[in-house]
């Protein structure tokens, strides 16, 4: 840890820290990227030297990667420290600032978006590194998602070592990624998004789903047992042993009851027992903006941030069953350019309640509702959709940078 | 109208479905229920038969090892071909669009297209992707169009097709031409929902899939595409 740095790299720390410290104060976000940027070009190993000697996890995946990473610090805090890039700036220039900014953690949680899984696993020698969930994201930009899995498991078969693999049974992307490690721990965190698993990652041919379990018809690949699943009832996540442990999380959706199952397995490999850690987890009430929940004029809104098509279908699964909807659709770099992905989800669950609409591709959702006969109204902006709707509790469904427009509209809440 | 059901395919979404495909299916039977006109849309995975004599067919992009095989499985059961050449109508995007030619590449090698439309397809130095506009072709009296690009392809089109526009924005074909038709068969590289930006080449579908003239479909409200439209167009012009 930092005591141990060689010079040049305390030096780089320090710089690190006054960047990030320059950047938050003048208003241009949380500096974690640019104080990296600053740490890496005066030690290009400052990651790996700040990462040496921490216990580390890595945690990637397209969906609830910034939540399980919460969770995980969460759990982990119940015998450390913990170091994690809780900003959501998950490539290598936010994970050296989160080791900067916490010299003195013995453990680190870190998110990594899924395209620097390798350069991360190099890096930080990670103890854990866990595989949540592969679906179609930010196509115009990103991969497609065959190819990542394929370059995911080439690389695991590089470097994961003695790296455990927590990987999800329910994602035949990941089954086929994680099955080159040695060391894998299953967890059934379920797959509510099937499009992109149609056909065997391994050979091509068809997979057949009996109910949970899925096999492919040619090559064998199948789901293996989960060591960690969600329970079927209530809200409890059952362990390797059989115990069932009760969450009672506030956070909503079965999606989140399979990111604390993917929680507890890693803290379990940290030595931290699954009775100890679930009761941490409940504590979490808003992830980065996420699930908070805010008032205005007597409305209380539910923020619910959704990438991609699997994170609306999710979202809409978390819903109340009343309340109005508001959607905004943003399509600015980081979102993608491309909106076809909205013809993917199935709006036609908000038939019947009030939905607005608003984002700067607000016209694109407007002709989507239409298509699937779901009654709308276009507004400007968040404001505009608050005023639009009665007093009460409101659901707001945004994507990335849509999100982060109404999170600065609440003081950039938490 | 002289069908009462409207029988919609869409071939192979296992395999070709990577832009929102399923946009295309949904647009039509919006369009078609809304002149009263039922719709029975059927998903055909690529280990079924291919269905002879559905009033429409469709078939969408992906990858290159799902377009390989489903190029292989459509050789294989010769219905879409028959299909078109009893002048059924056919929309195929991007990878769709390109098996349905001569040949095209994918995973670095040449493979035989099932020859319904006259044209080649090969790899370009760079992807494409991006807006796509241009002046849809005269004859389909489609307006111009307005789609999202997103391939590594370029198709060098035959003497028996015309392009299906002439591009302004984008690359489409080779940056001069996008996309295909010949008889009631379109090919485009416009992806994902292409028709809910483009309703007029959805009805054209429509009325050949129905056997109508497209201006004897009754109007519907298209305010919110006509914004749409309106909208992207306006993105291309630079600030």
């Amino acid at each position: 840890m930092s005591a141990n740095l060689p010079p040049r790299a305390k030096f780089a720390t320090a710089l690190l820290r006054t960047a990030a410290a320059l950047s938050r104060a003048t208003g241009r976000g949380d500096g974690s990227v640019i104080g990296g940027r600053v740490g890496l070009i005066v030690e290009p190993r400052l990651l790996e030297l700040l990462a040496d000697g921490r216990h580390v996890v890595l945690i990637s995946g397209t969906n609830g990667k910034t939540t399980t990473t919460r969770f995980t610090t969460a759990a982990l805090e119940a015998i450390g420290k913990v170091a994690t890039n809780s900003f959501g700036a998950n490539m290598p220039t936010g994970h050296t600032t989160a080791l900067a900014k916490a010299p003195k953690a013995t453990y680190a949680a870190l998110e990594c978006d899924e395209h620097y899984l390798g350069q991360l696993l190099d890096a930080a020698h990670p103890k854990v590194v866990a595989l949540l969930n592969l679906s179609r994201d930010q196509l115009d930009r990103a991969m497609e998602v065959t190819a990542l899995a394929a370059k995911w498991r080439q690389t695991l078969q590089v470097s994961a070592g003695q790296t455990t693999v927590v990987a999800n049974a329910d994602d035949p992307l990941i089954v086929w990624a994680a099955s080159v490690c040695e060391r894998v721990v299953w967890v059934a965190a379920g797959q509510n998004w099937t499009a992109d698993s149609a056909i065997c990652p391994n050979c091509g041919s068809h997979l057949d789903r009996f109910g949970e379990f899925w096999r492919c018809t040619n090559c064998g690949l199948n789901r293996p047992s989960p060591q960690w699943s969600v329970a079927h009832t209530g809200e409890a996540v059952v362990g390797p042993d059989g115990r069932r442990y009760e969450l009672n999380l506030q956070l909503p959706g079965r999606v989140n009851r399979a990111n604390a199952a993917t929680a507890l397995a890693i803290a379990s490999l940290f030595g931290v027992e699954p009775a100890q850690a679930a009761p941490r987890l409940a504590e979490v009430a808003s992830v980065a903006g996420r699930y908070a929940k805010v008032e205005r004029d007597g409305r209380q809104l539910r923020l619910l941030l959704a990438k991609n098509p699997a994170g609306w279908l999710e979202s809409f699964d978390m819903i109340e069953k009343d309340p109005p909807v508001v959607l905004s659709l943003n399509a600015r770099e980081v979102d993608g350019f491309d909106t076809s992905w909205i013809y993917d989800v199935d709006f036609t669950s908000l038939a019947g309640r009030k939905v607005v609409v608003t984002g700067d591709r607000r016209t694109d959702l407007a002709v989507r509702l239409e298509v699937d006969r779901v009654d709308y109204i276009v507004v400007d902006d968040i404001r505009a959709a608050i005023a639009a709707v009665a007093p009460g509790p409101v659901e707001v469904v945004a994507n990335y940078t849509a999100f982060q427009d109404i999170r600065a509209e609440f003081n950039r809440v938490n | 109208m002289s069908i009462s059901t409207l029988r919609i395919v869409w071939l192979y979404p296992d395999l070709l479905s990577t832009y929102g495909d399923r946009g295309n299916l949904l647009v039509l039977a919006h369009r078609a229920r809304a002149r009263g006109i039922d719709v029975e849309p059927m998903q055909i995975r690529s280990d079924q038969h291919v269905p002879h004599g559905a009033d429409l067919y469709l078939i969408g992009g992906g990858e290159d090892g799902p377009q390989a095989v489903a190029a292989e499985r459509l050789l294989d059961d010769g219905a879409l071909g028959k299909a078109a050449e009893a002048g059924k109508p056919v929309l195929a995007i991007c990878a769709g669009y390109q098996l349905l030619g001569e040949s095209f590449y994918a995973n670095g090698r040449c493979y035989p297209g099932l020859g319904i439309l006259d044209l080649r397809s090969d790899r370009g130095e760079s992807r494409a992707v991006g807006e796509i506009a241009g002046e849809g072709a005269p004859q389909l009296g489609i307006g111009p169009i307005t789609g999202f690009e997103n391939h590594g392809g370029r198709t060098h089109l035959g003497e028996a097709v015309q392009p299906l526009a002439r591009v302004s924005a984008g690359i489409g074909n080779d940056g001069a031409t996008e996309g295909a038709w010949a008889g009631h068969v379109i090919g485009t590289y416009m992806h994902g929902p292409a028709l809910a930006r483009n309703p007029r080449l959805a009805d054209l579908l429509l009325s050949w899939a129905v056997g109508v003239a497209p201006a004897s479909l009754p109007p519907i409200d298209d305010t919110w595409p006509e914004r749409l439209r309106s909208e992207r167009f306006a993105a291309l012009t630079p600030e």
